[in-house]
Parts: C-alpha cells; sequence; structure tokens
C-alpha cells in the first residue's frame, strides 16, 4: 500500500441525504465524488461512470448505489462496480469519519502538492 | 468433398422463410429428423425472419433484429447449410439435382418447396416507376422508409390486411396517406360491412384518407410516381406508391419442374407435391382446392410434413377454421368462420356500442356458433374460435353468447379478463402457432419457466402477432401460483405491480408518502430505485396537490438542478417567453447575462425562446438572479412539465388570421406553466388553418377558424412523429382554456410517467378521451377545477428562490481545505 493523506473534507452535514458532492480537488486530474446514502453511509468515488465518463454525482442514490445520469448504468458505491448486464468498474476512494468531519485518503504521490 | 460420405439423406430447403423454416425446426426436434443433413436456398440476404411482423417495423414498434427468428448461428449449432441471396432457378427430377441462380449445384434426395408468394402486381401502367413497390420484405420495408424521410405523400392500393397496415405504419412515419381500395368497404372478406365501416372511421379519424370503389387506372409520373389516377376521374398526388392488393403463390420453379399445379403447388393431405420425393408447405401450396395466407394453417402443415419427412406415414393435414387480426396499434380486429348468415336457417346476433367503438357479431347455425366479427374488443376471440372449431352446442347459452365468454359462462363477479384457470388444457391459446394451454403449462413446469419471454420462446406462444400476450401471462401466472388478474408491466424490478395499479392505490388507499406506497405494494428494495423514484415521486405530486412535498433526490438531474445538462457538464438555460413574445428590455437582460458570465453560445429554440448554453454550474444561480430581476422566470425546458406554447401572429397583424392566436397562448401559458406531468408537453396555437404554429405535431394543438377554434390532441415531433387528432370545436376562448385544464389533467392523472401524450392516446384511444372531455361536461369541469387546483402550489418560480439560495449545496463544490 501507499502512503494515503488524509484531506478535511468538512462534515458529512454538508452532503445532502440521499445525494452527492463533487470535490474541488481532484485525484490525479480526476474528479471526486461524496455520496451519502438514506442509512447515512458515506462513499467516495471517482466521479466518471466506466461507461461514458458521466458525473456520477449527479445521478441518484438508492440504497448502496448510484444510478449514472446519462445512460442509467447503477455503480455500486462500496466496489464501483457496475451492476449486470453493464460491465465496469470506477476507482473507489477511501473516506472516513472522525469528530463529524469526512476525511479523504489520497495516495501520497498523487495528492497535490 | 466429405458430401459423398455424408450417409444422411440430403434434404434441400428452398425458400428460407417462414414456412420454409419452421418445418426443418420441427424435424430438428423429431428423432427421425436426424437422418437428414439440410441445405437451405434464400433468395433475400437475409436470415429467416418474421414476415407477419413487417408492419411493426415500418409503423417503427419493432426494429429489423427484433424479428429475426433464427441467426446464422443458430444455423451454425444445427449444421445447416445456409446460402442467402441465391435464389434456386431449377430443380432438375431426371439427375435429382437443384441448381441455383449463381450457378450453385446439389443433389438432393427429398427436396421441400417453400417458395411462399409474391405480391400480385396487376399490368397497371406506371407501376415499377421509381417510387412504387409493394410490401412483400425487408427491402420493400427500406424503401418505404427512405421514402419517408425525404418525400410526404403516400398512396397505398388495396384496403386488405397488408395494405392497411402498409397505410398506418407509413402514417406513423410521419406521411401523409391516402388509402385507395376497390370495394366498398375494408377488409371485405374478413370482416362484414358494419365492422369494415367502423376500421374506416377509427382510420379516418387518425388521418388516412379513403377512396373506396376505386379502380386505380394508372400510377402517373415521368421519372417517379407522382399520383394515382382512378378510373371515375378522381386523382390523388403521391411521392410514395404502395401495392398491397394480395399475393399469388410463387409457382414458376415447380411449373418448370412439371409438378402439378394449379392456383398453387398442388399438395395432398401429406403435404407431398405430385412427385413423392417432393414436399411443399406455405403460400406456395393448394390443398384440396384452398390458398393460405395466414400463419396458423401453415405451422399445421409444417407439423405434418416435419412428420412425414422423419417416416411418420400417419401425419395429415387438415384446414380448420381460420381467425384473423389487423396489426395496428389501438385498432383491435378479429374475424373466424362465417362474415354472415348464408341461408335461412342462419341466425346473426349484434351487439353495437357506437359510443365506445365496440361492435360483436356471432353467426349461428343449428345451434353451434359458425363465425364471428369482433370490433373494438377482441380479448373473447380465441374463445369464439374454439367454439367454431369444436362445433361447440351453444343453444344453453345462445342468449348470452354475444357479450362475451365472462357473461355467457357466469364467472364469480368480479373477474373480468378471460379466466385461464378453468379453461381446459386443449384449448387454443395462440392462434397463430397453435399452441394449447396445455403445452404452455407443460413448458413452464418442465423447464421451469418464470417469465414471457422465455415462455415465447419455449412455446412460441404469443411470439407472432402477440395478440395472446395477456392470456400467455395470466397462464404463467396461475402456473406459478401468482394472482390470475391480468398483469401490467411493472413499473420496475423493485415490484410487480404496474402503473395503474400503484397510481389507483395512493389515491383509493390514502398513500401520502413514497415508504408508504413502496409498504403497500411489497416493495423488493426499500428505497426503490432510479426508474421508480421518480415515477412515485410524480405520482404522489398529481395525487396529493399541497400535501405531498417534492424529493428533489428523487428527481433526474436536470429537474434537480433546473437547468439541461450538456455532454460536456455544463448546463443550459431557457427563460419563459410567454407565447414567443419577447420586450427589448428582456433581450438587454439575456444580452447582458451572456456576456457577464461567457455563456458561449446564444440560441433561437424550435419553440420559440432563447437558449443560453455552456453555463457553469456553480453559475446557475446568479444567472437566474440577473433573469428574475428582469422579470423572466424559468421556462422549464428541462421539465416533465409544459415546455413551450408556440403561436403564430394572429389576427392582429396576419391577413389570414382568424383569431388572436398569439394572445390566447399566452393565456393557455401562463394558466399551465409550472405543472409537473408524465413527460414534456407541448402546445401551439395557429391563428387560421395554415397552421404555421405546427399545432398538429404537438400534445395540445389549437387551430383558430372563422367560427372558432379546434383543439387538437396527442401530437408530436421526434423520432416517431405523430400528427394530433382532433378532439373538438369550441366556440371561445374560455372553452379553450376549460378543455385544455381538464386535458392536462386527464394526462397527469392517468397515463403512466414518462409516457408522452401520442402513446398514452394510442394506448387508451381518442375515443376515450373524447368520452370523458367532449360527452362528459361535467366531468371536464371537474378534472378542470383539480388541475386549476393543483396548479396553486406549482407556479412558484423554481429559479427566483434559488437565486435566493435554496439548495445552495447542489450548486456548489465542496471546497478545498487546507491539508489535514
Amino acid at each position: 500500500m501507499h502512503d494515503v493523506v488524509w484531506k478535511k473534507i468538512g462534515p458529512l452535514s454538508n452532503i445532502p441525504v440521499r445525494g452527492a458532492r463533487r470535490l474541488c480537488f481532484g485525484l490525479g486530474g480526476k474528479p471526486i465524488a461524496v455520496f451519502r446514502t438514506g442509512e447515512d453511509k458515506f462513499f467516495a468515488l471517482v466521479d466518471e461512470c466506466p461507461h461514458k465518463k458521466g458525473p456520477l454525482s449527479e445521478g441518484i442514490v438508492s440504497g448502496n448505489t448510484i444510478t449514472c445520469p446519462l445512460h442509467n448504468w447503477v455503480i455500486g458505491l462500496d466496489t464501483g462496480i457496475a451492476a449486470e448486464p453493464d460491465e465496469g468498474k470506477t476507482q473507489t476512494v477511501p473516506v472516513k469519519l472522525e469528530n463529524g468531519e469526512l476525511y479523504i485518503g489520497l495516495e501520497l504521490e498523487r495528492a497535490p502538492a | 468433398m466429405n458430401m459423398i460420405s455424408d450417409p444422411r439423406e440430403h434434404l434441400v430447403v428452398i425458400g428460407n422463410g417462414m414456412a420454409g423454416m419452421r418445418t426443418v425446426e420441427e424435424l430438428l426436434k423429431l428423432p427421425g429428423g436426424k437422418r437428414f443433413r439440410i441445405t437451405v436456398f434464400g433468395a433475400e440476404p437475409h436470415v429467416n425472419y418474421n414476415r407477419i411482423m413487417l408492419s411493426s417495423v415500418l409503423a417503427g414498434d419493432k426494429s429489423i433484429d427484433e424479428i429475426v427468428i433464427n441467426s446464422r448461428e443458430w444455423y451454425a449449432e444445427n449444421e445447416i447449410n445456409l446460402i442467402t441471396g441465391d435464389a434456386v432457378k431449377k430443380i432438375d427430377r431426371e439427375t435429382r439435382t437443384v441448381i441455383s441462380a449463381s450457378g450453385v449445384e446439389v443433389r438432393y434426395d427429398k427436396i421441400l418447396i417453400a417458395t411462399g408468394s409474391r405480391p400480385l402486381a396487376p399490368p397497371i401502367p406506371g407501376l415499377g416507376l421509381p417510387g412504387t413497390c409493394a410490401f412483400r420484405d425487408i427491402a420493400d420495408v427500406d424503401k418505404m422508409l427512405a421514402a419517408a424521410k425525404t418525400h410526404k405523400r403516400a398512396v397505398v392500393i388495396g384496403g386488405g390486411l397488408l395494405g392497411l397496415e402498409a397505410a398506418w405504419g407509413l402514417k406513423q412515419r410521419g406521411m401523409s396517406v391516402a388509402l385507395v381500395h376497390l370495394m366498398p368497404t375494408l377488409m371485405e372478406r374478413q370482416l362484414d360491412a358494419a365492422a369494415g365501416q367502423l376500421l374506416q372511421r377509427d382510420l379516418d379519424r387518425r388521418g388516412i384518407a379513403f377512396f373506396t370503389d376505386g379502380q386505380t387506372e394508372e400510377i402517373t409520373g415521368t421519372d417517379r410516381a407522382e399520383g394515382v389516377q382512378l378510373a371515375d376521374g378522381r386523382f390523388i398526388p403521391a411521392d410514395l406508391v404502395v401495392l398491397a392488393i394480395g399475393i399469388r403463390p410463387n409457382i414458376d420453379l415447380a411449373k418448370a419442374a412439371d409438378l402439378e399445379v394449379n392456383r398453387g403447388i398442388v399438395v395432398t393431405d401429406d403435404m407431398r407435391t405430385s412427385d413423392p420425393d417432393i414436399f411443399s408447405v406455405g403460400e406456395c401450396v393448394e390443398h384440396r382446392g384452398a390458398v393460405f395466407g395466414l400463419v396458423a394453417p401453415i405451422w399445421d402443415q409444417a407439423k405434418v410434413c416435419a412428420s412425414r419427412l422423419a417416416g411418420d406415414e400417419t401425419a395429415l393435414f387438415t384446414s380448420r377454421a381460420l381467425a384473423t387480426s389487423l396489426k395496428i396499434t389501438g385498432v383491435d380486429v378479429f374475424s373466424a368462420g362465417a362474415l354472415m348468415a348464408e341461408g335461412g336457417d342462419d341466425d346473426e346476433i349484434t351487439l353495437r356500442d357506437d359510443n365506445r367503438g365496440l361492435y360483436k357479431k356471432i353467426v349461428v347455425r343449428d345451434g353451434k356458433l359458425v363465425g364471428a366479427v369482433l370490433y373494438g374488443d377482441v380479448a373473447d376471440g380465441q374463445w369464439y374460435l374454439g367454439l367454431i372449431r369444436d362445433k361447440t352446442d351453444i343453444r344453453e347459452m345462445r342468449d348470452k353468447l354475444v357479450f362475451g365468454r365472462a357473461f355467457a359462462e357466469s364467472l364469480p363477479p368480479g373477474k373480468t379478463g378471460p379466466d385461464t384457470a378453468s379453461m381446459p388444457d386443449d384449448a387454443q391459446i395462440c392462434g397463430c402457432n397453435g399452441v394449447s394451454k396445455g403445452s404452455i403449462v407443460c413448458a413452464i413446469k418442465d423447464k421451469g419457466l418464470v417469465s414471457l419471454s422465455q415462455v415465447r420462446s419455449h412455446t412460441k406462444a404469443s411470439a407472432s402477432c402477440g395478440q395472446c400476450t395477456n392470456l400467455v401471462e395470466a397462464i404463467l401466472a396461475d402456473t406459478l401460483g401468482g394472482a390470475v388478474e391480468k398483469k401490467a408491466p411493472s413499473i420496475c424490478e423493485c415490484t410487480d405491480a404496474g402503473h395503474d395499479a400503484v397510481r389507483q392505490g395512493i389515491v383509493a388507499q390514502s398513500l401520502k408518502t413514497m415508504g408508504a406506497v413502496r409498504a403497500a405494494f411489497g416493495w423488493k428494495k426499500p428505497e426503490g430505485c432510479h426508474k421508480c423514484r421518480p415515477a412515485l415521486n410524480y405520482y404522489l405530486i398529481c395525487a396529493w396537490p399541497g400535501e405531498y412535498s417534492d424529493d428533489s433526490r428523487s428527481r433526474f438531474i436536470n429537474e434537480r438542478a433546473h437547468a439541461n445538462i450538456q455532454k460536456d457538464g455544463t448546463y443550459s438555460v431557457v427563460p419563459r417567453m410567454w407565447g414567443g413574445v419577447t420586450t427589448p428590455s428582456e433581450l438587454h437582460a439575456i444580452a447582458a447575462v451572456a456576456e457577464k458570465f461567457n455563456i458561449p453560445t446564444v440560441k433561437v429554440t424550435g419553440g420559440q425562446r432563447i437558449d443560453l448554453l455552456g453555463v457553469k454550474k456553480e453559475d446557475l444561480p446568479a444567472v437566474w438572479g440577473d433573469l428574475s430581476k428582469a422579470g423572466m422566470v424559468s421556462g422549464h425546458a428541462y421539465a416533465k412539465g409544459l415546455r413551450t406554447v408556440k403561436t403564430c401572429v394572429g389576427s392582429e397583424w396576419c391577413r389570414f388570421g382568424t383569431q388572436d392566436s398569439t394572445g390566447l397562448g399566452i393565456k393557455l401559458e401562463k394558466m399551465c406553466w409550472g405543472s409537473w406531468t408524465p413527460h414534456k408537453v407541448k402546445f401551439a396555437v395557429s391563428g387560421c388553418p395554415r397552421n404555421c404554429a405546427e399545432a398538429t405535431i404537438k400534445d395540445l394543438g389549437v387551430v383558430c377558424v372563422e367560427a372558432g377554434y379546434d383543439l387538437l390532441v396527442g401530437g408530436n415531433g421526434g423520432v416517431d412523429v405523430r400528427v394530433t387528432d382532433p378532439l373538438v370545436r369550441v366556440a371561445t376562448e374560455e372553452d379553450v382554456l376549460e378543455y385544455t385544464g381538464a386535458f392536462m389533467q386527464l394526462y397527469r392523472e392517468e397515463a403512466h410517467y414518462l409516457e408522452r401524450t401520442a402513446p398514452w392516446i394510442a394506448r387508451v384511444g381518442i375515443a376515450y378521451v373524447k368520452k370523458r372531455l367532449v360527452d362528459d361536461a361535467e366531468g371536464r369541469r371537474s378534472l378542470n377545477a383539480r388541475f386549476l387546483y393543483s396548479q396553486k402550489f406549482s407556479q412558484d418560480d423554481p429559479w427566483a428562490a434559488r437565486a435566493g439560495g435554496l439548495d445552495a449545496q447542489e450548486f456548489t463544490k465542496l471546497p478545498e481545505l487546507a491539508d489535514a
């Protein structure tokens, strides 16, 4: 494993229930989306659908899945894997909650300087 | 080659159509089928497809891929040597060889001739000009589709099954269509005059012009077809002329081989021609003086022929009573047996309800049913056909028979549809493919089938014309232990409930939250999915105006962000321009916004408004704020709601204008903006019948005339252009507003989510919409009142609210914070 740098991105309440926000900074040039489910679970993914790079942060959250707004691919928030019959995977991003604040884990060499 | 060493007999099939390949399929199922190696010659370049469904391809309901019966892989898997695009030109019975047009020569042990039929083409001058075609194969459909793209006017010659389906398909493709028919009424061989007239009336209302008693004299034109000249002097201009007056068995090959032919290739009950090694099936054959154009008896022939080829010397083909149906969406026609009383002992029993567009006639002879003609409601068709075929004694129920099965058999109250559970196992379900209830039940049990598509692929039931789909679904439900009730397609995989059931449940059980709906209908996923959530959110908003609060998390991004997402992730902004009218100050404000926010593209839309394209998401609230200050509101160009009201300048400026179309358009838009609907809604108001506002392809169009206003509904542009159906002519603007409110509310309350008015009306029928809006004045007024009430809660400008800070999270990214 690479060293991970945790970046604070603000309180969980910043993210709407069954919704998502996009981050200002990216991961190796790719945008990141942070999701919050109806059960207050939280996940982060690269904000690109494996199909046509649609912005997943603009989709509909149901259970632990996100539906891409462009062509309705359904992506697992925990795994980044597309539900059948589609095939593909979006990169997951580590995320943790400490004292009500969310942190995103970025690999050291990819973190912005 | 190894052909010589192959010990199997060689079966050469001439014709890669439905009849020939069905015989091969049946043969492959039999143990005796293993004795053959098989070569198939097809004149068309395609694999085997369902010719019956060509009309659905033409109408845009199906693609070519969807009507393929057997793929090339199937031929390969079954070791069938398929030669396409190469017609057989000779059978040499001396040397026992078959020779193709390209010179392929194969020896045969047995031949199956399945050359089908060709379109009847009398020597009409002009036939063969570019812009003329038949309606027989994929190439014809391609020609018609190409013509529909570039030309406007089509004439179909022939008012039988095929001609009507061709006319309807071309109409669906946006052409204006006229139909010429030699006889006084349509489909006169399958329908009596009354049903034929009802059919003509319904299709006339859908915009097909009829020229009955029309003898075609000539197709005029020099470089391509320009029109059709009738013998009585009438002339119909045309860019496309489709000849669909009938078919003739294709017997040339058999005749040249000195087989016995008459109208068709003569076969005996064992499907053999006059040469015992040569069999024939399908539309090319003549059996006991009869030729065949419908699929059911041909499937019987295929079965008998396969059995005979496989060595069964007992199988015999017998002609049975036949049924016909027409594949035009929303037009239900069925006929079987005798069309009318033929002698003094025959009785006709008729039921007619003009308001509902229903007609039923049965013909009774000696206590037995010998014929049935149904129009408008054909659910009992197969039941009547069964009574005719089985020669059932119907004297006991004669007085109830015409009212249909449910009544005649006095089913328990509450049951409306056909009762599949109590049907005997030998009851025929699928008339096209001759599948009985017993064989469907067996297949479901033996193979563990759980879906309609599986049942179709295993039994072929409902796989041809599809009219028995409901019955097959009901049998599937019975067999699997589910409810007997007719199963509508479910909203999504989360539930088995269909749209109508859920909508009715929401009102009947006072369900006011998505959670309550999901609990009441046993949703499999507690939070639903991206398909059902937007639908339920809409259904609840519609059912409980002022009580249910919108769930923005169950909306697609465009409706959540109140702007249209573009492919690069930016958004477009379209402010409302009431009736397409703007002012210098609005234009100043739009120009200022475009410059201030570096908006790259400013475009005039097809709906008479201005589109600002390429706005960054984070700029949206500020852009809206500036537009709000200039008095503009959201144009809802992103919404399933009222979008544009297109108008012409009308009587205020135009020398042809009959009424103030612009003013009326603005009134309509002011009344209806902001409402949520199942899908987007577009209006137009034209000031005269020249129709500059294109009102005939809108969800609701108004065409002003001297005497008042013609209201038209259910049109749309897009891939499948649909022209509106006329609803009513009214006298005053107040009437227009009342009808419009009522129409909006009927659509809002009864259409399925994501169903536009065009497919909704195609589904329920314009007669139903008229019944609710025109015939029932009381009902119309209360629909309009419900619409106006719900509008009280929906006419808040979403842009002003968001410019003021609502949903700020939606439009800002999470900020970058200092390193942890």
